[in-house]
């Protein structure tokens, strides 16, 4: 009546096998919530209609001669959307360490990392598929990707990778204060200032001087202006290397810290 | 017996802030046995069973599963040991049978073996009919029998059950005594915590009580009711009211307070010497008090008392219940050290 145990695998193959049965999983719960799902959808969509039309009048003047608002917004809203997305990493993770589930994990043979990057991986596609949606959306209102396919498939990567960066962030977040509406606002006063003072939704030369300095070396700055120029052109390079250096770094320091919280989390 | 033991705990010790739920534990259970942690609510049994599966780091003491420390070597511990907690460890979002899949996989079985596994136990587990609904609609009783589903999906060396049979229903609970005697005959060794005297009767090869953190008895069934005594005098009155009067008339006879179980129409005292004068004498009171009865007998001690008499005694109590342990049965080695144990009874509560 009972089945032996199969031989113990690789560690790192265990890792991948058992990150990916997490993201299936998680994945699962996301469509099995009807109400998140509609919403999660609308969310983005309401942000890039709103934003383009009643910002659009009066931020377009600001710009550039011969760039339309739409095409300046939709990179930087790609990227305020994964940032807001990563905040439901917190949310996921809290929920999870709520649930007597997380027992039956702990207590099995299987990779202690694999709960942390299954969180991150389902929350990864689904920040590709919001990216996808909005720009659909986007062509919608008459954004083009003008580079070519190319830039625009970096684009979109470029973004999802940042929403992965901070979902570590967020999963630390999660670790730490353990309660998800805790775990949710926390995340939220994190995000909000990140994400406003950037260029997503306006150009930096229109802010005051100390606060243009700042927002200059943001991540979320130099992010959105390499997604931008990915997307609509300009000088891709610099802040490119500038993104990947804070997605780099931001994900060697907090991949290990939440995975060393996780193991003493009881 | 050169196996090491499945479980070896000396010393244990965990606090949480202020609270020490774990005082000093010690338990040896031998490999192929099914043992019995018995206690009242916040006794320490859950804690102690989170430690041995490797959820809790202890403060202080050992603690070993086959000879592997859980502190030091858990990885070694997790691939032996299966948990079925005192609160349903299942994915409430997923169905029953993506919720045994998901968990066969995690154990290395392949996607063929592991639908195949998923399908045997839904069927054995009476779960097939729900397989395909959420667990979050299921009912407490199936919701257990799915969390037991999903320890045994590939065999543990060692089965933790944290009440395992806590509010079902007598049909569940059957149902899981049965697996629970299987996995025995089938070599498993199975660590399992209760409330329920009868079950740990029923069950446990071995049995340790456990109060405020600490192992305060240990032995067999059999072991332990010889500490109580030889017979017990038993009263179940026809209703509550009758409680004081029916306390009063019965302190009167020999001296010995009569004990109140979970059962509030229920009394018994401990029967030191002649049984049936005092079950004679007993009648004749109670029926001067005008007392009602629906049930006056001498039967043996059940663990009920044994449970009382270690756990229930009041501190001041002037009688030391060691007194009737004394006319125990004619095996005295066997609760010697039960009652040194029981000296260390504490009574001071949270
Ligand atoms: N995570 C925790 N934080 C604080 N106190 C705890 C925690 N877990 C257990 N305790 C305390 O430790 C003591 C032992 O609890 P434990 O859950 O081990 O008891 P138990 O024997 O399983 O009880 P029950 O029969 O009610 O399940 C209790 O006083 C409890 O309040
Ligand atoms: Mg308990």
């Amino acid at each position: 009546m009972t089945t032996l145990a199969p031989p113990a695998l690789p560690a790192w193959r265990r890792i991948v096998r058992d990150g990916l049965l997490l993201t299936v999983r998680n994945l699962r719960h996301f469509v099995r919530e009807p109400h998140l799902v509609v919403f999660s959808t609308v969310q983005p969509i309401m942000f890039v209609l709103l934003f383009s039309f009643v910002f659009g009048g009066a931020i377009g003047q600001a710009l550039p001669p011969g760039l339309d608002y739409t095409s300046f917004l939709l990179p930087g809203i790609f990227v305020q959307a994964v940032a807001f997305r990563s905040t439901q990493t917190a949310v996921g993770l809290a929920n999870d360490l709520d649930k007597g589930v997380i027992d039956r994990f702990k207590s099995m043979p299987m990779a202690r990392s694999a709960v942390l990057l299954g969180r991150t991986a389902a929350d990864l596609i689904r920040s590709v598929f919001v990216v996808l949606l909005m720009a659909g959306v986007g062509y919608l209102i008459g954004f083009r990707f003008v580079t070519g396919p190319l830039q625009a498939t970096a684009a979109v990567l470029l973004v999802a990778l940042f929403g992965f960066a901070l979902s570590w962030v967020f999963a630390f977040v999660a670790l730490y204060v353990r309660n998800p509406e805790a775990a949710q606002s926390a995340a939220f006063v994190a995000v909000f200032p990140l994400v406003f003072a950037s260029s997503a939704f306006v150009p930096v030369e229109t802010m005051p001087g100390w606060l243009a300095t700042i927002t200059a070396v943001s991540p979320v700055t130099v992010t959105v202006d390499a997604v931008r120029a990915l997307a609509i052109g300009g000088p891709v390079l610099s802040p490119l290397l500038q993104s990947l250096a804070w997605i780099v770094a931001v994900v060697a320091v907090f991949m290990p810290l939440s995975v060393w919280r996780y193991r003493r989390v009881d | 017996m050169n196996q090491p033991a499945a479980v070896r705990v000396q010393g244990l010790v965990k606090r949480f802030g202020k609270t020490v739920a774990l005082d000093g534990a010690d338990l040896e259970v031998a490999t192929g046995t099914v043992y019995g942690l018995l206690g009242p609510n916040g006794a320490g049994k859950t804690t102690l069973v989170r430690v041995l599966a490797t959820l809790l780091r202890p403060d202080a003491g050992t603690a070993e599963v086959f000879g592997h420390d859980v502190a030091t070597q858990a990885s070694a511990v997790r691939q032996r040991i299966a948990l079925t907690g005192q609160f349903a460890a299942v994915d409430e979002l997923l169905t029953g049978r993506e919720n045994l899949q998901m968990f066969g996989r995690l154990l290395g079985l392949d996607v063929r073996a592991a639908a195949r596994r998923a399908d045997e136990l839904l069927a054995r587990f009476e779960l097939s009919e729900a397989a395909g609904r959420h667990a979050r609609t299921y009912s407490g009783g199936m919701r257990r029998r799915l969390d037991l589903a999903s320890s045994l999906l590939v065999r543990p060396q060692l089965l933790f059950l944290d009440e395992p049979t806590t509010g079902l229903d007598p049909h569940s609970r059957v149902t899981i005594w049965d697996i629970v005697r299987d996995l025995a005959e089938a070599g498993v060794t199975v660590l399992l915590t209760t409330q329920y005297l009868e079950e740990a009767d029923a069950l446990a090869d071995r049995i340790a009580v456990i109060d405020h953190g600490r192992v305060i008895a240990e032995g067999t069934s059999d072991e332990l009711k010889d500490h109580v005594g030889g017979q017990v005098l038993e009263v179940r009155l026809r209703s509550t009211a009758d409680r004081p009067a029916a306390e009063a008339a019965l302190l009167r006879l020999d001296g010995t307070a009569p004990q109140f179980g979970r059962d509030p129409l229920r009394l018994s005292v401990q029967v030191a010497h002649d049984g049936l004068g005092l079950l004679t004498n007993a009648a004749a009171a109670l029926r001067d008090a005008g007392v009602a009865l629906t049930d006056l007998g001498l039967r043996r001690p059940t663990l009920d008392d044994v449970f009382l008499q270690l756990t229930g005694a009041p501190p001041e109590d002037p009688q030391p219940r060691e007194t009737s342990a004394h006319a125990a049965g004619p095996d005295g080695s066997a609760e010697a050290p039960a009652e040194h144990d029981a000296r260390h009874v504490r009574h001071n509560p949270g």
